[in-house]
């Protein structure tokens, strides 16, 4: 059945390129009704990046990465994990004060603080699963409050841990010691191009993602869940536990989310560590249907956008937050085009069988004419 | 109007879970319960601002976005369509408020902030009713191009303006406010003289006839229109069927998708006039960040609240309450509220011993030694604690009490044209 899978592969192209398509035409039309240079923004956008922005793009596509693999963990089990933005600071923060008291030396320093990390976010989440699995309180409300709950929480305790960071009046964790960053490597000369080493780990989260869910009982048990609770209970598979599980290995992999930031960049958590990176997960896991290669290429598109965008407002005179309104609605005609193009699928199916029933030798035809 | 009052039960009365009812005039009881509470913590800790005039005034103005984001959420859900997009459909009212404000007046504004807000309405009714997107999804999608759009219009529109720029707008006229002065000034001899709950209920007087915004005026009085619409009319009765049982209703001739897509479009207003309200009246132009998270806060609010219309008045004073000590030197008074807390907890627990809930009881009754003990302990909330406090009150309400909440039958679902068949 290779034609099968070569024309699933081809509709799974088609429907995501027909979502771009949309999303930038709707994006032109804001532009042209609001009498903006259409053209001049494309073109800018649409060059081809320098080599420092090219690290920086693969640099922030790491991150998203990262946060579209946490939110698709939950969608995976028909969970919406929203709360990716508060566990990704909580554990960011943790990890910053673990590396940077230093209790270990060097790397076993560097793993306490990702292993406190993924425990703080699993945790963080886990509030959220347990709420859901034995109180049946939606995750989506929950996690929204408990990212409000997270930004005082960090807010008090960095107050409680911080030092003043030199020459401004901002304030952050330790810094974190030399021996326990994470090394990047420089993809080009002069500064700024320097990429996190951070990648390799979140490529590894990203093959363990794929490997873990299609390879192993526990991501069937997890991916049969989310398709059917029914099935899944038939089958002998406690849901609640599943429920809790599948916000803790989300919420884990949240944990994350900050850390190339936090060993390959700022070296601190701080009162300005970004924020709202969870929510560009979302899309970005919509966007790559859950497959660890189409969130990889979601990560790097939106990462494009936002690095390209920069140099609107100095070359065309446009706001560079146009491009989140094609972000934005690239989430809606991604979800409204892989609908049509199923539909459209299924439809070439049908149309597949009934001709090879029709065929001269085989009888009945009628049966498949409803 | 024709339908007759038992039908009226469906939204309210679930067949195998007949619960007693609060009686109607809870919401008056409930008020003079608070504040009798507030007026002897005050004597009894001296925590002075917890229930001044000023406290109550920015509690009012903390107060009414929350309860208009609010009953967006309402209006949506009670038509079976989650609305996680209000923070979005805010943001876009405004830069409404902000844009239509400055060049046409106040009044303009507010017009501005609602058109705006159904616009964000719009695009969700769009999405979720007629493509059946799936509701969370496109609330967030929203929430992502709100945001955007408005940071892209406000630096199209304001930075050429005077005291305009990227992330603000120029200052706004004022929406007109009322204030009686001889009442005023009469309640404010009351207040001052510190009598038990009687200072108090001046107190509030005063507040209510102290530079009192007619937008205040008209967001309550949008509450009351929204309960009599829903609840007392066979429009808002065959609205709430779509959010219950839609096959049901549509097999009963009810135009469905024209009922939610209605209704998610006078959700979006309800959420743009919100944001409206912060622009016009709890500051005077547009900032960008103004909304911060309130469109989510109104959501909690209505769940908070058990999907009525006065449950999440309730939820959204709450919420504003709790904001507005988190800005005046809050720590003082939530650190008196504590010891309000630690009795409640305590008497709720001796109320679940009573009723043979042993475990529950032991819980909630360390809780309450719990909150004793850290008020004995410290002299001063940190005010993060303070902002913290509706959304962890949020969470346990919703991890306690879920059994009790009820949300629409069909809330969330995706609803086809023809399934009921």
């Amino acid at each position: 059945m290779t034609n099968a899978r070569i024309l699933k592969l081809v509709l799974g192209v088609a429907s995501a390129g027909l979502a771009l398509v949309a999303a930038f035409a709707i994006t032109s039309l804001v532009l042209i009704i609001a009498g903006d240079p259409v053209g001049d923004v494309w073109s800018t956008i649409l060059t081809v990046p320098e080599t420092r922005n090219l690290a920086n793009i693969i640099n922030n596509a790491t991150v998203l990465y990262l946060s579209g693999l946490a939110v698709a963990v939950g969608f995976r089990m028909n969970l919406f994990n929203i709360g990716v933005d508060g566990q990704y600071r909580v554990a960011a923060f943790t990890a910053a004060v673990v590396a940077g008291e230093g209790w270990l030396p060097g790397y076993l320093n560097t793993a306490l603080a990702i292993l406190a990390a993924i425990l703080v976010g699993g945790a963080w989440a886990g509030i959220a699963g347990v709420l859901r699995a034995t109180r049946g309180v939606s995750e989506v409300i929950s996690t929204i409050m408990l990212n409000f709950i997270a930004t005082s929480i960090v807010a008090y305790l960095l107050r409680e841990v911080a030092v003043r960071e030199e020459g401004s009046n901002n304030i952050g964790t330790k810094i974190i010691p030399e021996g326990s960053r994470i090394p990047g490597f420089a993809i080009g000369d002069g500064p700024g191009t320097e990429i996190y080493g951070f990648l390799f780990i979140a490529l590894l989260v990203g093959f363990l993602y794929w490997f873990v869910l299609n390879k192993t009982r526990f991501g069937f048990d997890l991916r049969a869940t989310g398709q059917s609770t029914t099935a899944a209970v038939a089958s002998g598979v406690s849901v609640k536990k599943m429920t809790i599980i599948a916000m803790l290995v989300s919420g884990g992999v949240a944990g994350l989310v900050g850390l190339p930031i936090l060993f390959g960049d700022a070296y601190t958590y701080g009162s300005t560590f970004q924020s709202g990176l969870g929510f560009a997960g979302i899309a970005i896991a919509l966007l790559g249907r859950n497959n660890p290669i189409g969130i990889a290429l979601g990560a790097l598109l939106f990462a494009f956008l936002d690095e390209q965008s920069n140099k609107l407002q100095i070359l065309v005179g446009v706001a560079p937050e146009i491009v989140a309104i094609t972000q934005g609605v690239i989430v809606l005609t991604v979800v409204i085009s892989y609908e049509l193009v199923r539909r459209y699928g299924v439809r070439l199916e049908q149309q597949h069988v009934a001709r090879a029933l029709a065929r001269p030798g085989s009888d009945k035809p009628e049966e498949v004419s409803a | 109007m024709s339908i007759p009052a038992t039908a009226t039960g469906v939204a309210t009365v679930a067949p195998a879970t007949r619960r007693r009812r609060l009686p109607r005039w809870w919401f008056a009881a409930a008020l003079v319960g608070v504040l009798a509470a507030l007026s002897l913590l005050q004597i009894i800790t001296g925590a002075e601002d917890l229930a001044s005039s000023g406290t109550i005034s920015a509690t009012i103005i903390a107060t009414v976005p929350i309860m208009l984001a609010g009953l967006g959420g309402l209006w949506s859900e009670r038509a079976g369509v989650v609305n996680i997009g209000l923070e979005g459909m805010m943001i876009l009212g405004t830069w409404g408020a902000g844009y239509f404000g400055y060049h046409h007046g106040a009044w303009a504004g507010v017009l501005g902030a609602i058109l705006m807000g159904m616009v964000g309405g719009l695009l969700h009714a769009v999405a979720t009713v007629i493509f059946g997107v799936d509701h969370i999804i496109s609330g967030v999608a929203i929430n992502i191009i709100a945001l955007g759009a408005v940071q892209y219009l406000a630096s199209l529109t304001f930075v050429d303006l005077p005291g305009g720029g990227q992330t603000q707008s120029p200052k706004i006229d004022d929406v007109p406010t009322i204030t009686i002065t001889s009442i005023g000034d009469h309640l404010q001899t009351v207040e001052q003289k510190d009598i038990f709950f009687i200072s108090p209920v001046a107190a509030l007087g005063r507040a209510l006839v102290t530079n009192l915004s007619l937008l205040t005026l008209i967001s309550l009085l949008l509450l009351l229109v929204t309960y009599w619409l829903l609840w007392r009319t066979a429009f808002g009765l065959r609205l709430r069927s779509c959010g219950e049982s839609p096959a049901a209703a549509e097999s009963l001739g009810v135009h469905v998708l024209r009922y939610k897509f209605v209704a998610v479009l006078i959700s979006g207003g309800l959420a743009g006039l919100a944001g409206g309200f912060l622009v016009m009246v709890a500051s005077s132009n547009y900032r960008d960040g103004q909304t911060g998270g309130r469109g989510y806060i109104g959501l909690a609010a209505m769940i908070f609240g058990n999907w009525r219309p006065g449950g999440l008045l309730a939820g959204a004073g709450l919420f504003g309450y709790t904001d507005t000590l988190g800005l005046r030197q809050g720590g003082d008074s939530v650190h008196a509220l504590l010891l309000a807390v630690a009795i409640i907890a305590l008497a709720v627990a001796i109320w679940q011993a009573r009723q043979g809930q042993q475990r529950v009881a032991v819980v909630t009754g360390f809780t309450a030694l719990l909150v004793g003990a850290v008020y004995f302990a410290i002299d001063e909330v940190p005010s993060d604690f303070v902002t913290m406090t509706p959304y962890v009150v949020t969470l346990l309400v919703l991890a306690f009490a879920s059994q009790r909440l009820r949300m629409p039958a069909a809330d969330g679902q995706i609803y086809r044209k023809g399934s009921a068949g």
